[in-house]
């Protein structure tokens, strides 16, 4: 089994390398390449999770990569219920996005260039997820960053694609910089980095202290990735990307890492009760913040990308009160509705020749069933719309920070989902229905190509299935299979709401969304500019970016300025001088003795040999 | 009477310091090529004279390879001289400064 | 007796030496070799070693000296016009002064190691000077001599090589 677990690495790598060496002569075959290298793994993938769903477990060291002292760090792998589910997850969503970027794509001159990127995410994040230590989970982190740097602005002409992908790699650094602190901690304190002896050692060796720093320390690094409050700010930029980018790794794969890394450490947080506590209040803020920014967006791209920070904030909520399986179950679904609303919103770009701004659509149902069917099951998924799937996973978070005790939390949880339905279907009714709005985008709107809509409808049919995964709530196959390695904390359901109760509230806050959404809908009131103070505020995105931009960014162009004046022209370039005036100097007095003159040559040579008889008759 | 080990090294090192006396301030390539020969003996002196305070054979044997190689470097040298005068139809070192680039 | 005869070579060999230096004319200066090869001959002979004595003046005396008397009239350097210039007058005393140093130090040593130590005064080395040499350099020192044969042919060959006038033609002369 090792060796499929690697071959599944490997597939997406050999794919990368061969698109990226021979791209240019390849063509129209590195779509081919690319596609058939993620569905041979997503293929495996799926015997994996049969051999783990029948027992199987793995954890096997290929190669020592660094062997210091007592530390050392291993490439290795493990293979459980929660890598697998991983796995399957991106495996199965980069297939059906690649079979997708066939008919995007095409026509795009870097179009060999973008499957080696896809690949070559596909591969950092198999990495990341399979590692069976910090060390090479960190590799892969910093493989899918790489990736998503490349792949933000991989129509670099654009200035603004390139800025926001640096925006991205930048706001990401100061993410894994906290991570590898933590991991610098755990090898100062347990001297291991493998998941197995870290987790096995932590509750023996660990203070209290230590062990909330470590988890804090990974929680910011998880930010980073995870497009967390405050480093979310770079996941809404992110959509500069080409739209199944956006899909891939900024809504379905990439940031759900750090939801992964959380669970994957569910020891360190049950450890720290006050780490957990802070991530599950950083997570609701997060989806409180970015749903109310969604609210009056217009772009979108972006209304999808602020619903993913906000749904990611659900997922931490999961795992920040010990729900690490209703953490990793909302990921599951998640990658599903909202890489499937992605993928509907490049649809609709397509057809609306990359027009972004929601204003300017309406009516486009008429034109575009496929798109507009399976984005509307998107929606309802997302909404909280039993049978769908988000309503099983996002309700068993809900349930979990109820009975955790934290009711402040499950509260604004059920506000967000208010919120949440009520973006998503203005989003739906602004682009899909009423009139339209741009007669002549609409003249020439058209539904895409079978290769687009495919992926389209077999995501559809995932986003309203695969919740059943986890049915009953609490009680699923999803949670039996997560049980041994996730640890999940059940909580009894002891006074307060029922159970029941508490599905019930969760869907009518999304009916009420969704009702609210409509009403504004046939006032006509969707979209218009409005004058409200608190609109203009969520238009200007609470002012974050602009709170950033002169709380960080200005004074650190101030001071390397500064720095550039004083230190750089002074100090640095004195050095540069002066070094080089003192080897003019000293290759000035050494020249002298190169004269050339053989004679000469004898005499210093005469000299020298008295020195050193000088010396040895001195002893 | 015998004569001290002193002398014979004294008058050796002497002989040296006169080649090296002569190396130096001649410009001559062939006089400074006969200044070495007289190093040479100098240092075979010394050979010789220790041979006979130690008794041994072995400091003869060296100086014979000395003089053998010295023949050797001797037809090399002058082999060069005379390639030398050829080409720049002087003997003086210090016009010859090849070794400076 | 013995010291006498020291005395007389070495005052020999200096003076040979120091004019060897001295005279502007190479002409002079190989003969005063000479002298000086003939007077280290002598000390060889004090020294017991008649082998040696024989082949210095054979060799050095004979062979080495006349091949530098003949590249010298080769080169036609005996004339007035050839007669060098030498080194500058600060030059020649700061050389003259580091051999001196160079020789107060070697003194210094030898006087300190073996101070006032005759050589050894029994009786002569070897009866049969040459057949105890040619022992030696069949025996231990065989694999030596047999390089410096090979030094010897290398020589040879080169002079040669080096010596040899183009004759094929004027351009691929050097200059």
């Amino acid at each position: 089994m090792l060796t499929v677990v690697i071959l599944i690495i490997l597939f997406p790598l050999a794919g990368a390398a061969v698109n990226g060496l021979f791209g240019h002569r390849l063509r129209e075959a590195s779509g081919y390449i690319g596609a058939a290298a993620v569905g041979l793994s997503c293929v495996l993938s799926l015997r994996v999770l049969l051999w783990v769903a029948g027992g199987g477990e793995l954890n096997e060291n290929v190669y020592t990569w660094i062997a210091a002292g007592s530390f050392k760090a291993a490439v290795g792998f493990q293979v459980d219920a929660l890598s697998t589910i991983m796995i399957v997850t991106v495996t199965a969503i980069s297939f059906l996005i690649h079979i997708y970027s066939f008919g995007y794509m095409r026509n795009d001159p870097g179009f060999a260039r973008f499957f080696a990127y896809l690949n070559l995410f596909v591969f950092s994040m198999l990495v990341l997820v399979l590692a069976n230590n910090y060390l090479l989970m960190f590799v892969g982190w910093e493989g899918v960053g790489l990736c998503s740097y490349l792949l933000i602005g991989f129509w670099y002409e654009r200035k603004s694609a390139s800025d926001a992908g640096k925006k991205a790699f930048i706001v990401n650094r100061i993410g894994d910089f906290g991570f590898l602190l933590g991991i610098f901690l755990m090898v100062s304190y347990l001297g291991t980095v493998q998941y197995t002896e870290v987790f096995a050692k932590a509750p023996l060796l660990l203070s209290t202290g230590v062990a909330t720093a470590i988890a804090l320390l990974l929680f910011v690094g998880a930010c980073g990735k995870s497009a967390q409050f405050p480093l979310y700010v770079w996941l809404p930029d992110a959509m500069e990307g080409p739209t199944p980018v956006s899909s891939l790794i900024h809504a379905a794969t990439m940031v759900t890492a750090g939801v992964y890394m959380v669970a994957r450490s569910n020891v360190l947080y049950t450890l720290s009760p006050a780490a957990g506590t802070v991530v599950a209040w950083v997570g609701i803020a997060t989806a409180l913040l970015a749903a109310t920014i969604a609210l009056v967006n217009t772009d979108i791209k972006r209304v999808l990308a602020y619903s993913t920070v906000s749904q990611l904030g659900y997922m931490f909520v999961g795992v920040g009160v010990g729900a690490y399986t209703a953490g990793i179950f909302h990921l599951f679904t998640h990658a599903f509705f909202k890489g499937l609303m992605f993928l509907a919103a490049g649809s609709v770009m397509h057809a609306m020749q990359d027009e972004l701004d929601m204003r300017k659509m309406g009516g486009l149902l008429g034109k575009m069933r496929v798109t507009g069917v399976t984005f509307w099951v998107g929606a309802l998924a997302i909404a909280g719309i039993p049978p769908l799937a988000g309503f099983w996973s996002k309700d068993e978070i809900l349930v979990s920070a109820y009975r955790s005790g934290n009711v402040a939390i499950w509260a604004l949880g059920v506000a967000g989902a208010v919120l949440t339905a009520f973006y998503m279907f203005r989003l739906i009714f602004m682009t899909f229905h009423g009139q339209p709005r741009d007669r002549h985008l609409y003249e020439h709107a058209h539904e895409s190509p079978y290769n687009m809509t495919a992926p389209l409808v077999s995501l559809a049919l995932g986003s309203a299935l695969v919740g059943f995964v986890g049915v009953p709530p609490g009680h699923g196959w999803i949670d039996a299979f997560l049980s041994d390695t996730a640890g999940a904390a059940h909580h009894p359901a002891s006074g307060g709401l029922s159970g029941g109760m508490l599905v019930g509230i969760s869907i009518l806050a999304g009916l009420l969304g969704i009702g609210f959404a409509y009403r504004m809908h046939r006032a006509g009131r969707l979209g218009a500019a409005s004058s409200n103070a608190l609109h203009g505020l969520l238009v200007r995105k609470w002012y974050v970016d602009e709170i950033y931009h002169a709380v960080v960014v200005r004074p650190i162009h101030r001071l390397s300025q500064a720095l550039a004046r004083v230190l750089d022209a002074m100090v640095v370039d004195g050095i540069v001088n002066g070094l080089g005036l003192l080897v003019k100097g000293s290759g000035w007095v050494v020249t002298r003795f190169q004269s050339g003159n053989a004679p000469t040559y004898a005499l210093w040579m005469v000299i020298g040999v008295v020195a050193v008889l000088y010396y040895v008759s001195g002893n | 009477m015998a004569v001290p080990v002193t002398y014979y090294l004294i008058l050796s090192a002497m002989l040296f310091a006169i080649g090296v006396t002569g190396v130096l301030i001649r410009r001559n390539a062939i006089v400074i090529f006969m200044c070495i020969e007289l190093m040479l003996n100098a240092v075979n002196l010394l050979f010789v004279t220790m041979a006979r305070y130690m008794g041994s054979g072995s400091g003869q044997v060296f100086v014979f390879f000395v003089m053998a190689v010295s023949a050797a470097e001797v037809a090399v040298g002058l082999a060069i001289i005379i390639a030398l005068y050829r080409n720049r139809q002087t003997l003086d070192v210090g016009e010859v400064n090849l070794l400076k680039w | 007796m013995e010291q006498i005869f020291f005395f007389v070579f070495a005052a020999i060999a200096l003076v040979a030496g120091v004019l060897l230096v001295a005279f502007r004319n190479p002409v002079y200066s190989a003969l005063s070799l000479v002298a000086a090869f003939f007077a280290l001959a002598g000390l060889f002979v004090l020294l017991n070693a008649y082998f040696l004595a024989a082949v210095q003046i054979i060799v050095y005396a004979g062979a080495i000296m006349v091949l530098f008397l003949f590249v010298i009239m080769l080169l036609n350097l005996g004339h007035a016009g050839a007669l060098e210039r030498v080194a500058g007058k600060y030059r020649r005393v700061a050389v003259v002064l580091l051999a001196a140093v160079l020789v107060a130090q070697l003194g210094f040593m030898a006087g300190r190691h073996w101070a006032g130590t005759p050589v050894s005064d029994e009786a002569p080395l070897f009866t049969d000077n040459v057949n105890a040499i040619g022992k030696l350099l069949y025996t231990r020192y065989l694999f030596p001599f047999e390089v410096v044969s090979l030094i010897l042919l290398v020589a040879l060959i080169g002079v040669m090589v080096m010596v040899k006038r183009d004759r094929g033609g004027g351009e691929s002369r050097s200059r």
